[in-house]
């Protein structure tokens, strides 16, 4: 078990410098998750045009891999159509399952995540963020 | 015969876990099992299991003596007047949700009043909420004091003429905390009430004597005091359980069964319907054994010192916050390192082979009171030692470095 495989300076990077953190002001979809085992929450906002995700922000509070997880992701989504992210979101399932995956250039910070397979506690953290997506973009 | 002796009759203590010797500081959650209780369910397995109280044939009579001498154990462990008040469920939550389902909606009504603490388990929560929603009844909340106590003005000013349960955890699994139960019952009966106890986090380390401390139910789990999953009890006075409705129907609960109606045997068989858990009563009343041998004022003693050490420890590493009170609690330190969430912190103890909770504890409106979205936990047992609160500490100083490394 090593550490260094789950806590990688991207993922500290992310955690302690968040992208896309706080709520847009005005109109945007808005998704609350939580994880009821850990307490650890998400609000996801997605402003939606043509079917294409324009932007994506979140607020919450939880652990390193789940905030990180929810900066990556609102990057990896943005101009990204519902087709495109729900498969994102099918490939980082099964990333953090330890299928073998790569994203493309812009989204590759994702793949450091993919340590959180060695760690079977904390799946759940790393796909709470993509839950909401899945969620936001399936209502 | 404490701690590091007491070591030796614990197997799962002996390994490695990532590479590190297993220091085990979660037994809030669930406790480790001594050799004489996996050998009594072992025992039990390969000589003594049949049905209870039903065949003619030995096995039937054995397994029926083991079981009714578990009843008698824990009956005289927290000295109850009689067998009688002692029921078998599957655990603390099982026992509180029978008083809840039965007792709570069959005496409560539009404006009575359920009495309970925001410091209370879910399992000590939401029956509540739920047997006052179904009744109209009004849930009521004790407030906590800055430290996380109980304070009996409060109690006082809460409980009125129109309560008719009030409920209390007897140890705060997150505080720590021990609630002055015995006087709450004693208010709770000025006023009519009956009083609940949840006996989860004290049972397993202090002396318990429902007597005196008066109370109407007192829940217990097994397994957080050496015993099986699956087993726990509740106690309750005879003529209140005689009293109440089963929740439950099927065999051995009845008298008589008729095509349209049926009655009930006394407690504690009209709420033991099925085949009750056998095999768990018996590794319970073993796990009792167990800790009368190694003396409750004893491991109480132990885990104080444990806890004051742990106490003293914690709050010296920078940057901790620390809940609950310094003084007169049970032998668990729940806390908070600046920088680092609980999960992290649980995750790279982990690596080191340290064993703590973290997250919200089953206690959402306690996390709200404490605004903490979640917490670490470290909780001591009798076989816990010096040396696991040295290796505690030392992993906390290496979490938080690792942590600023890392953050670089």
């Amino acid at each position: 078990m090593q550490l260094d495989d789950l806590y990688r300076r991207v993922i500290m990077d992310h955690y302690k410098q968040p992208r896309n953190r706080g709520l847009f002001e005005g109109d945007a979809v808005t998704i609350d998750l939580n994880n009821p085992t850990c307490g650890d929450r998400i609000s996801l906002q997605l402003k939606v045009e043509d079917g294409i995700v324009q932007d994506a922000r979140f607020t919450g509070e939880g652990c390193s891999i789940s905030m990180s997880s929810a900066s990556m992701m609102t990057q990896a989504v943005k101009g990204k159509s519902f087709e495109e992210a729900l498969e994102m979101a099918e490939k980082f399932s099964a990333m953090v399952k330890g299928e073998e995956v790569t994203f493309e250039e812009e989204a590759e910070d994702i793949e450091a995540l993919s340590g959180v397979s060695k760690f079977p506690a904390r799946i759940k953290c790393a796909t709470l963020a993509w839950n909401a997506l899945r969620k936001g973009i399936e209502s | 015969m404490i701690g590091r002796e007491l070591r030796e009759q614990f197997p799962i203590l002996h390994q490695n876990v990532n590479g590190y010797p297993l220091v085990y500081l979660d037994s809030a959650a669930s406790s480790q099992k001594p050799r004489t209780v996996i050998d009594a369910v072992r025992k039990y397995y390969e000589w003594d299991n049949a049905n209870v109280h039903r065949g003619v044939h030995t096995l039937g009579s054995r397994a029926t003596d083991a079981y009714e001498s578990a009843r008698e154990k824990v009956a005289r462990f927290i000295n109850a007047k009689s067998t009688d008040e002692i029921v078998f469920t599957r655990g603390a939550t099982t026992a509180l949700n029978l008083v809840a389902s039965s007792y709570a909606r069959s005496v409560c009504g539009e404006g009575d009043e359920i009495v309970i603490t925001p410091m209370e388990h879910h399992a000590n929560l939401i029956p509540w909420q739920q047997a006052a929603k179904a009744t109209g009844a009004t849930l009521k909340y004790i407030p906590l004091q800055p430290d996380g106590t109980i304070a009996l003005a409060d109690v006082e000013a809460t409980v009125t003429e129109r309560t008719k349960v009030v409920a209390m955890t007897h140890a705060s699994n997150v505080l720590g905390v021990i609630n002055p139960v015995k006087e709450v019952a004693a208010i709770a009966h000025r006023h009519g009430a009956v009083m609940v106890v949840d006996g989860a986090q004290s049972t397993p380390h202090m002396k318990i004597d429902v007597q005196d401390l008066d109370c109407d139910f007192f829940a217990i789990a097994g397994h957080k005091m050496c015993g099986p999953t699956g087993i726990g009890v509740l106690y309750g006075k005879k003529a209140i359980l005689n009293k109440m409705e089963p929740i439950e129907f099927g065999g051995e609960m009845i008298d008589m069964v008729d095509l349209y109606e049926s009655t009930w045997k006394d407690a504690p068989t009209r709420f033991e319907g099925g085949t009750p858990i056998i095999a768990g009563a018996v590794g319970l009343g073993a796990a009792i054994d167990f800790l009368l041998e190694v003396g409750m004022d004893a491991i109480h003693e132990h885990e104080q010192k444990l806890a004051s050490l742990a106490y003293d420890r914690l709050s010296e590493v920078e940057g901790i916050t620390i809940y609950g009170p310094s003084t007169n609690r049970v032998g668990l330190i729940t806390f908070n390192l600046d920088e680092v969430h609980p999960h992290d912190l649980a995750t790279v103890l982990d690596a080191k082979g340290i064993a703590i909770r973290a997250g919200h504890h089953c206690c959402q409106p306690l996390m709200r009171w404490l605004k903490a979205s979640s917490t670490a936990r470290a909780s001591f047992y009798l076989y816990n030692t010096e040396e696991d609160i040295d290796q505690l500490v030392k992993g906390l100083l290496e979490t938080k470095e690792y942590f600023s490394d890392a953050i670089g």
